[in-house]
């Protein structure tokens, strides 16, 4: 009974890894040859080289830098936005938890192409404003990325006793930034971690939005390359891929870290004892 | 002529540090809850006041409303003579102890503790130095680099009153510290929350609904119902003179025994009791006597019989069907009780005892 498990899970994990790895393994296959067949890492070291990339695909080089802004400013714009009013309506306002979580999911059940024709109005005004810089793109993608970032900010304020944590920490004396920054937000750290590498993730996927409003980012850079230059386009791709799960690891490498049960501070401690 | 002085005059002349803390004509409300209902309440400096009262009372309401987590609907709230009733709980130099496990589960004991001294721009060799005082106090020195969930839930709470302590607050807030802890570790961080107290004199207000932690530690008790004060007295005072059957009936066990009044004293199961301030005095009236303010003698031919006996520790309670209706608890020491086994006669006097009488109606 016991070794039929085993096989069974063998076969899921195998079919898993094919799954998801044949893919890959074709994107890299079809990167690394020439026209006439043979191994070549030319395509690999012209995007290694950011300098021969600038020259040649000038779309790919604004569409990367793009999308490294957009993320950074769509994190930032969402956890300013999201982090102080979900624990205020947790600590003040309980009663309207539930319009929070139904305007935040919202964004889930409005298909981009929709919200886009809603959003048309507006971005005329932000580009009268403040220019068509895609990076203006960010107020879009924060809308986009509520819902998950919600669940993941949601779930991280249910573990740890809000109420109580910021009224002991204001009979301290602690102000209300005080208590958001020394007290909610360290407790926060891996709901935060998880919310950002959505938003991160979706960011540097999102495709539609940006099309339609013709702004380039890294997937439309990728799409006006791949009709030109296939092998480039897919080359991107999949180090795209490969930037989101460094960026995965390195998040909850860096969450896990400072927290007092993770592994490595456990083996710290341990070392720390010994010594 | 001058007036005997109370509890309040006894601990403000035994005080050597703390303030006076002044609760006036306070109202809050839920909706149609009416959760405090001018509740006035004094603390002498250095005083150590316990509110009990059933769950909704308004004593955790009171509480807050002192901390600053609470505004008053009406009222005035003064600490130390400064008039507190509408200033921030950050400006108000208070420590607090909450029932539910309070410490930053990202912090070690010792920066728990150093926390309210950072904020007050202290030194980091004075944190460290105040911090480890602290928790010498409270007996966790050796705890110092544990986080909260390396630690048991009584010596969570013991750092959380070292935390509390270690900024100097005017005022110590203890919100029901003890209800979450196994009771031998209540009864022993009861008596250490005391002697911490008497030690460095700060005037203290404890919530609690448990009327043993009450009576032991606190110089005052006040038994709050619907938002009130029914009665603040030191604990003998409110155990042996309730000022009526709800404060009777609330603090400790209660016997409501029929009797007649006849002006100073009532007849009951046959015996004499002077009657307490503020008794019925006349007719047929329902006498609260505690139970060890009866005595039961097995009497073969007595009218009563004993129904079940309860072995308690120290002493023990046989309860007793009376031939007039009702049952009486009396207590008895320990040695005695196997022998009232159920079902034995007996006859049940009061001691003669003073007792409060209220009338037979109520």
């Amino acid at each position: 009974m016991r070794r039929r498990q085993d096989l069974f899970r063998w076969v899921v994990v195998t079919l898993t890894l094919v799954f998801f790895g044949l893919p890959l393994f074709s994107m890299l296959e079809f990167t690394t040859r020439d026209s006439a067949g043979h191994r070549t890492a030319a395509t690999w070291s012209a995007l290694a080289d950011f300098g021969v990339i600038s020259t040649r695909y000038p779309d790919l080089r604004a569409g990367f830098l793009a999308s490294v802004g957009l993320a950074v400013l769509t994190v930032v714009v969402m956890l300013v936005l999201l982090v102080p009013t979900m624990t205020w309506v947790r600590l003040r306002l309980p009663g309207l938890g539930r319009t929070v979580e139904f305007i935040c999911l919202l964004p889930l059940t409005v298909p981009a192409i929709v919200l886009v024709v809603g959003l048309t109005p507006v971005y005329a005004w932000v580009t009268y404003f403040l220019g068509g810089n895609a990076i203006w793109l960010s107020f879009a993608y924060v809308v986009l990325v509520l819902p998950y970032a919600y669940r993941s900010l949601d779930a991280g304020l249910r573990a740890i006793d809000v109420r109580t944590l910021s009224e002991a920490a204001r009979s301290l004396g602690a102000s209300w930034t005080t208590v958001m920054l020394k007290v909610i937000l360290p407790n926060l750290r891996t709901a935060v971690l998880s919310a950002s590498f959505l938003a991160v993730a979706l960011t540097l996927g999102e495709f539609t939005i940006a099309s339609l409003f013709s702004r380039t980012n890294l997937q439309v850079a990728m799409y006006l390359i791949g009709k030109s230059d296939a092998q480039i386009s897919i080359a991107v791709g999949l180090a795209s891929l490969v930037f989101a799960f460094v960026i995965l690891f390195a998040m909850s490498f860096v969450g896990g870290a400072r927290s007092a049960t993770s592994p490595l501070a456990r083996l710290r401690r341990n070392r720390k004892e010994l010594t | 002529m001058t007036a005997a002085p109370t509890a309040y005059d006894k601990a403000a002349t035994d005080a050597t540090r703390g303030v006076a803390v002044e609760l006036t004509g306070l109202h809050r409300s839920y909706g149609p809850v009416q959760a405090l209902d001018d509740l006035n309440l004094r603390l002498a400096p250095g005083e150590l006041v316990a509110l009990l009262g059933p769950s909704g009372c308004g004593k955790t309401t009171a509480l807050r409303c002192l901390a600053g987590l609470e505004d008053p609907d009406s009222g005035r709230i003064e600490v130390g003579g400064l008039d507190l009733t509408r200033v921030p709980t950050n400006k108000r130099d208070l420590g607090m102890v909450f029932q539910a496990y309070s410490l930053f589960p990202h912090m070690t004991a010792r920066q728990n503790v150093e926390f309210g001294l950072q904020l007050r721009r202290q030194s980091s060799q004075q944190r460290r130095a105040r911090a480890a005082e602290m928790l010498d106090l409270v007996g966790l020195s050796t705890q110092a680099d544990r986080f909260a969930h390396q630690m048991s839930g009584g010596q969570q709470q013991r750092v959380a009153l070292a935390r509390a302590l270690a900024i100097e607050p005017q005022v110590l807030l203890l919100d029901e510290p003890l209800s979450a802890l196994d009771a031998k570790v209540r009864v022993q961080l009861r008596d250490e929350i005391r002697r911490i107290q008497l030690e460095v004199g700060t005037t203290t207000l404890f919530v609690t609904h448990d009327q043993e932690e009450a009576l032991a530690v606190a110089d005052r008790v006040g038994v709050m119902r619907s938002g009130r004060l029914e009665q603040i007295a030191a604990p003998e005072e409110l155990y042996s003179r309730p000022v009526n059957d709800f404060v009777a009936d609330f603090v400790g066990v209660t016997n409501r025994l029929p009797g007649d009044a006849d002006a100073k004293s009532a007849t009951v199961l046959g015996g004499s009791v002077p009657l307490l301030v503020g008794s019925a005095t006349s007719g047929p009236v329902t006498v609260l006597v505690r139970p060890e303010h009866l005595v039961v003698h097995a009497d073969p031919n007595g009218p009563d019989a004993v129904t079940s006996v309860s072995f308690l520790g120290a002493h023990g309670r046989v309860i007793v069907g009376l031939a007039a209706g009702g049952q009486a608890i009396v207590q008895v020491p320990s040695s005695a009780v196997s022998n009232y086994p159920p079902g034995t006669r007996v006859t049940v006097r009061p001691t003669g005892e003073a007792a409060l009488a209220v009338s037979a109606r109520t």
